[in-house]
């Protein structure tokens, strides 16, 4: 297989430490070497000017299929995630049957691998057909290699089948992702307050979310952090507390030999939270004109609960950006606004996002915002050779201009959605080539790369060569 | 807020839609309003004067939702007008697969209609319909946000009570709105539009149907109030909402008989009240629960009055949004 080096650009390398201008060497799908080559040949990308960041990772996407392939499927869905940077994501349960036994696993990499896009790993059910009223298979799907369980879409509501699924789950070493959610409490339209008030919206309160994050928290305590728990997709300031004081116990109880530490060597923790970018940018004015792409859930909050959330990620309590990617049709999305279906896309401009919401106003620096995209969510999934760039790693790079001004147009997408309320925004600063496995998938600029014939250079000619 | 900021009334009407009150200007409500006034006499006299207003336009009367009064109102208004008025029922909401609401609208309005009477059971509704098709919306009622229709002509059956007919201005008044107010239309509507013409507004219920939150809207004056006994005496008029038992999903109160004891409108409370206090319902009545019928057929009650003015309103809300 053949070699292609990216040259010049910033490699920045969080896991490793690393932060430096110099040279990549990628051979046989490896990463083969760091540092400069007097006289490269054969592929090249020049990366001068950018950065090269291991390649990005979504560790909470929505890919559909089976089932709902009038929305996305792993093929149209990987094809977003390449044309966003992302070189890995991990797709959600909540499919049409829900991934609740090992052949549903194997199926998603199967449909990935004729894809040939992106790495898709398959996130499997906590409980039979995402009911949260008995287990799924869960020791046969960590065999066929689910690296996640999770009913997200829907909360385990139950605390009992909550503590029996993260103590099952515990032995398998894997992460259970929790959609918190009181079920009871949640499930409005919108953020509960003024304005859903006036718009005559059944209101989501933020103590939905609280509790539910409070009472994980507490059997993931009791059950002394042998199971590592995750709160998907966060967006209230009690929320962000309950998290901050939790991972603080945590770590307390590490250093007092009482909890299992993290096997890694900038672990995360076993007690982990993300944020995705539309609850970093939009508060929930976005809905006041019943604009169905503000229509989330969790729903959209206050500036307050922003500037918590940004908090958090600035502090550490923050482990994961995650875009929560869920595609819809138009169709549905033109309904009213409270029986339009919840979510929006986010692969394609969420680096971007991410980006205006955290670098521009300095909340982070570049280096802690690629581990947030890469090396945290390699290890809360366990991804083995993923996250980073050491030697022996995967070839998986994401080249990243942070000055390339581009205007959101979902129209250009190549996910199969467009239920983007972004769309039209100004942005700056994008990926603009991803390499898979040593491949270049996506290259926007082709003056920069040499050598490599047939790169597509525009989303839309990453036209999967299977779809359904 | 713009809405009650003291500036000059619009010498036309320039709206394309009725969606609400909450985007209305003060003197917008007015405009309309006073319009009302002016037909106030041709709805309500036996021999009709010819009024030509609509003549040739055709007005469609789109309900998703049941409604007697609401639908004869819309329909005998623009009968009025000598429009041509189309009545059509569709039954649910677009979640039940088949057409959309958009689609239904655009497919109505491919027949060339001028204005688009919207009732459906989803907040929201009217506005999404009239960012989608060309012609005039009213909105007759959308989910639980607003019913405007019903907030003017309780407005002008105040003033008429009240002998503010001339100005509209309902400054110094006391309005109580009693009942499900989280559930109610009609109590956001009249929200928005009794403060903006200057009256102050208390929303008494128990804490499970009174949101909060309403008290806390920027630029409305609005309190919140769970003993009505202690309200009854300070107010000059009471709306007396309708419980809606189909709206409300959970435990919100007790049972019958303690909401009636609680917050029912009867005989013996309106002792209570001054005696000038006008009473209103928006209808349907559930008679003996929230109102005795002591009361609703009693001197102070307006009800009946309130229905006779929806007629000169709906005729002013369709002569003003349909284009010449």
């Amino acid at each position: 297989m053949a070699t292609l080096i990216l040259t010049g650009g910033r490699v920045i390398d969080p896991q490793n430490g690393i932060d430096q201008t110099t040279d990549l060497v990628l051979e046989d799908g490896k990463v083969r070497a760091l540092g400069t080559v007097s006289r490269p040949d054969g592929p090249t990308i020049d990366a001068s000017g950018c950065i090269v960041a291991p390649g990005l990772i979504d560790v909470h996407v929505h890919l559909r299929e089976p089932g709902q392939e009038d929305k996305e499927t792993i093929a149209t869905g990987a094809a977003a995630a390449v044309a966003g940077g992302f070189t890995s994501v991990c797709c959600m349960p909540n499919t049409v049957p829900a991934i609740d036994d090992d052949s549903m696993v194997e199926y998603i990499y199967k449909q990935a691998a004729k894809a040939g896009l992106a790495n898709v790993y398959p996130v499997g059910a906590a409980t039979k057909d995402r009911k949260g009223e008995s287990l799924a298979e869960i020791g046969l799907m960590h065999r066929a290699g689910a690296v996640a369980f999770s009913d997200d879409g829907t909360p385990v509501g139950s605390a009992r089948v909550m503590r029996d699924a993260l103590s099952y789950i515990a032995m398998t070493g894997r992460v259970f992702m929790q959609h918190c959610e009181d079920p009871t409490l949640g499930g409005g339209a919108m953020n509960a307050g003024p304005l859903a008030s006036k718009l005559g919206l059944a209101g989501w309160p933020s103590l939905a979310e609280e509790l539910m994050i409070q009472r994980d928290i507490m059997i993931a305590e009791s059950l002394g952090y042998q199971a590592r728990w995750h709160a998907q997709h966060m967006t209230t300031a009690g929320g962000v507390a309950l998290l901050r004081e939790a991972r603080q116990r945590y770590n307390a109880a590490v250093a007092a030999g009482s909890a299992p530490g993290d096997s890694y060597a900038q672990g995360i923790g076993r007690v982990t939270g993300e944020v995705s970018p539309h609850h970093l940018l939009l508060t929930e004015d976005a809905c006041a004109d019943y604009d169905t792409h503000a229509k989330m859930n969790p729903p959209l909050r206050t500036q307050r609960d922003i500037n918590a959330l940004l908090e958090g990620v600035a502090d550490g309590t923050v482990s994961i950006l995650a875009t929560d990617h869920a595609p819809h049709t138009r169709e549905e999305k033109e309904r009213e606004f409270a029986v339009a279906p919840y979510g929006i896309i986010g692969l394609e401009c969420a680096l971007s996002l991410y980006i205006k919401a955290l670098i521009e106003p300095s909340v982070i620096d570049w280096p802690r915002l690629i581990a947030l995209m890469t090396c945290h969510g390699a290890q809360l999934c366990q991804l083995e050779g993923k996250g980073h760039l050491g030697v022996g790693a995967d070839a998986d790079v994401t080249i990243i201009d942070p000055a390339h001004a581009w205007t959101v147009d979902a129209d250009q997408f190549a996910g199969k959605s467009r239920n983007c309320p972004f769309d039209g925004w100004p942005l700056t600063g994008r990926a603009i080539a991803t390499v898979v496995g040593g491949e270049v998938k996506l290259a926007l600029d082709p003056e920069r790369v040499t050598g490599v014939p047939g790169v597509a250079t525009l989303p839309e000619q990453l036209h999967p060569a299977f779809t359904l | 807020m713009a809405a009650t900021a003291p500036t000059a009334p619009p010498l036309t009407w320039s709206r394309r839609h009725l969606t609400g009150i909450e985007p209305l200007s003060a003197e917008e409500a007015r405009l309309l309003l006073a319009k009302a006034r002016g037909y106030h006499e041709v709805s309500t006299r036996r021999a009709v004067p010819l009024c030509k207003d609509l003549h040739g336009k055709v007005v469609v009367n789109l309900f998703y939702e049941d409604s007697t009064r609401t639908r004869a109102s819309f329909r005998l208004a623009a009968s009025r007008l000598s429009a041509d008025v189309l009545d059509m029922s569709a039954s649910g909401s677009s979640v039940s697969k088949g057409e959309t609401l958009i689609d239904t609208a655009r497919n109505i309005e491919a027949m060339g209609v001028d204005t688009i009477v919207c009732r459906h059971s989803q907040s929201g509704a009217a506005q999404q319909l009239a960012e989608h098709v060309a012609c005039a919306v009213v909105n007759a009622g959308d989910g639980q946000h607003e019913h405007p229709t019903q907030a003017l002509l309780d407005a002008f059956t105040i003033a008429q009570r009240l002998d503010r007919l001339d100005t509209f201005d309902l400054t110094g008044l006391r309005v109580a709105i009693v009942g499900d107010i989280a559930h109610s239309r009609v109590a956001r509507s009249n929200l928005h539009l009794l403060t903006k013409l200057g009256a102050g507004v208390v929303l008494v219920g128990p804490p499970t149907l009174v949101p909060g939150a309403l008290a806390r809207l920027p630029g409305v004056d609005v309190t919140v109030a769970h003993d009505l006994d202690a309200v009854l005496p300070e107010v000059d008029v009471i709306n007396m909402l309708r419980v809606q038992f189909e709206r409300i999903a959970g435990p919100a109160f007790p049972s019958q008989r303690e909401y009636t004891a609680l917050y029912g409108l009867t005989a013996r409370r309106m002792q209570r009240a001054r005696p000038g206090l006008v009473v209103m319902h928006p209808g349907p009545m559930n008679r003996g629960l929230e109102i005795e019928s002591a009361v609703a057929d009693g001197p102070n009650a307006v009800i009946l009055q309130q229905v006779a003015n929806g007629l000169a309103i709906r005729m002013a809300a369709l002569a003003l949004v349909t284009q010449p």
